[in-house]
């Protein structure tokens, strides 16, 4: 709540803002070379949190705005990640560059949000929920078996050496040498990442604030009286799936020219839970909300992967509780103290914190 | 008296062996505040929620200024200009008043997805003239000091006034209300009316459903009478309230009737 006071100030404060946004814009340029010091793969991580921001704001838009649950989120994550891949390795032989591919897989996840949407316009909660979960589970399942009889995921066994991104004569699969100073692949994609989620949440923000976006809060407010009104449900809901997807997709391709491989193993249902989990723990609707609760969650397991072991180690003299189970008991015991005390999450949105709140 | 803005012909609506209206049929006069009244039970709602396409219905038609309105979701027939409430408020509760009445703006408006994300010349036009008629219509309601509250957070009255501006802000042709005076106290009617006459004035028909006798009888041009889904009587409200098959249906059989039997 301090939080979102502070930045509500610093907007009302035009003397404090553009400092504000320097210092913000220092702090996110100056996170990767700091981070590095501690290694390399913490960059990645950061990396990987920024993929879930982008997740997570593309289903914001489908749970937050227009309040439709979707458990199988993670599929337009996956036709993102297979585009790209399949557009760009070895496995076709097609290498065609990403800003062809990017918006290629954007479309490919928007007609496949669309193909989600149409059938489950008239469930709501707990039926679109397990339609949902059921559709995720398809687009996986599909893509571990459409090896034969014509191979074109290459089934469980994934698609590998997918390309990097290159921009010019920049490739962000490697280092470039500036004078004496080294800028890894990680670093390079952090920024791009960094680029592409800006504008994500700027997209956000404007569709959150316009026609749509309030013919989105109508829906998940009250749909019959949303109809009545003159707003066409069935339009609006597609459009809110679609939108979703498209992000997703977007966020997928991204995912597969950091990783270079991917694999039906990498879109599982705890994918989309994980997400899910991001965008209701962070506060549904809220923009800000969403982008800490996903990167909360993104990392602190790894700070647990690294820490749990050398500080059991120093304590008992040996390893009681792995990292995973503890990650999953730390999990279960947030979960509830989430539930007394926020349940509209970390930060709700104003109209979320109104709708738990009894009065 | 000029033509009709609304034609019903033979309406009839079956939930299962129930027969919710049978064969109802009315002429609805432009310009007018037309009366739908009748004891609870009788079908009203049902036929607003038939007319406004929230039910489908059996047979019969809805002629809307030469439109037939069968077959249509409730979104086109609001495109049309049928605006409706509700006789139990459903307004976007969570959401401010002024935010409310935006959304009825919608059907009227245009900007895509583009627009929203490239924020172009014409939407932000767009976006400017939703919000000017917003709060006009907040202020035609007497709620302007309100804008900003929350639409749960306002009173019963207000909140039956603010979906009158949200049913407004789709420019109807007809505004139909189901039952609007309700929980209302005498102060708060007599400036309900006071609204009704204003909008009546800006061309718009008004179809209203009411248990408040004498703001119908006060109000309406024209009075329908609903008993078991038929109509029972129709005319103005002077004959209606003198027609015996009126008095019978609210008071019952008249004693000197029954002890003659």
């Amino acid at each position: 709540m301090s939080l979102q006071a502070t930045l509500a100030g610093l907007r009302k404060n035009p003397k404090l803002f553009w400092p504000g946004v320097a210092m913000i814009a220092i702090a996110l340029i100056a996170l990767p070379f700091v981070l590095a010091m501690a290694g390399t793969a913490w960059v990645r991580i950061t990396n990987f949190a920024i993929l879930f921001v982008l997740l997570s704001l593309g289903l914001n838009i489908v749970v937050g705005f227009a309040g439709l649950l979707d458990l199988g989120y993670i599929a337009f994550y996956a036709v993102g990640a297979y585009v790209y891949a399949l557009l760009a390795s070895p496995h076709f032989g097609l290498h065609l560059p990403f800003w062809i591919i990017l918006p290629i897989g954007a479309m490919v996840a928007c007609i496949f949000g669309v193909l989600l949407g149409a059938p489950t316009l008239k469930l709501r909660g707990d039926y679109l929920a397990i339609v949902t979960l059921g559709f995720g589970e398809i687009v996986r399942i599909f893509m571990n078996n459409l090896s034969e009889p014509i191979n074109i995921t290459n089934g469980p066994k994934g698609i590998s050496t997918i390309d990097s991104i290159k921009i010019g004569s920049i490739d962000f699969g490697n280092s470039t040498r500036i004078g004496d100073f080294v800028l890894s692949g990680t670093i390079k994609y952090y920024f791009f990442l960094l680029v592409i989620m800006l504008i994500v949440i700027v997209i956000n923000k404007r569709l959150q604030n316009s026609r749509i976006g309030r013919a989105w809060e109508a829906i998940r407010e009250d749909e019959m009286a949303a109809r009545a009104m003159g707003i066409n449900t069935t339009r609006i809901k597609l459009l809110a799936f679609a939108m979703g997807a498209s992000f997703g997709g977007i966020a997928g391709g991204m995912f597969s020219a950091i990783q270079g491989f991917i694999s039906p193993e990498s879109f599982v249902l705890n994918e989309s839970v994980m997400v899910l989990a991001m965008v209701v723990l962070g506060g549904m609707g809220n923009i800000i909300g969403v982008v800490i609760g996903a990167v909360l969650l993104s990392f602190v397991p790894e700070i647990l992967r690294y820490t749990v072991e050398p500080v059991q180690m120093a304590i008992f003299g040996k390893m009681w509780v792995e990292p995973e189970v503890l990650r999953m008991l730390l999990f279960g015991f947030a979960m509830v103290l989430m539930m007394l005390f926020r349940p509209a999450g970390l930060m709700p949105s104003a109209v979320r914190k109104r709708e738990l709140t009894k009065d | 008296m000029s033509g009709s803005i609304l034609e019903i012909e033979g309406i009839t609506k079956k939930f299962g062996g129930l027969t919710a209206l049978s064969d109802v049929s009315l002429a609805i006069p432009e310009d007018s505040i037309f009366g739908l009244i009748g004891p609870n039970g009788a079908g009203k709602t049902t036929l607003f929620n038939v007319l406004t396409g929230l039910y489908p219905f059996d047979e019969g038609t809805f002629s809307f200024q030469g439109n037939q309105l069968r077959e249509l979701t409730p979104n086109r027939i609001a495109a049309l200009g049928i605006a409706r409430t509700f006789q139990n408020i459903r307004l976007f509760a969570n959401l401010s008043a002024i935010e409310n009445v935006m959304i009825g703006r919608h059907v009227r408006t245009h900007a895509g997805v583009w627009g929203a994300i490239t924020r172009n010349k014409a939407t932000r036009t767009e976006e400017a003239g939703i919000q000017k008629r917003a709060h006009e219509l907040l202020a035609f309601i007497g709620l302007e000091q309100r804008a900003n509250d929350l639409a749960k957070h306002l009173s019963y009255g207000d909140q039956r006034r603010l979906e009158i501006a949200r049913a407004l802000a789709t420019d109807p042709k007809m505004l139909a209300l189901d039952e609007p005076a309700a929980g209302m106290n005498a102060t708060e009617k007599l400036s309900l009316r006071a609204l009704l006459e204003l909008i009546r004035a800006q061309g718009i028909t008004i179809l209203l459903i009411e248990h408040d006798v004498k703001l119908v009888m006060g109000l309406c041009d024209r009075i329908a009478v609903l008993e078991y889904g038929k109509k029972i009587a129709e005319g103005v409200p002077a004959d209606v309230q003198k027609d015996p098959k009126v008095i019978e249906a609210y008071l019952g059989v008249a004693p000197e009737k029954s002890a003659a039997a």
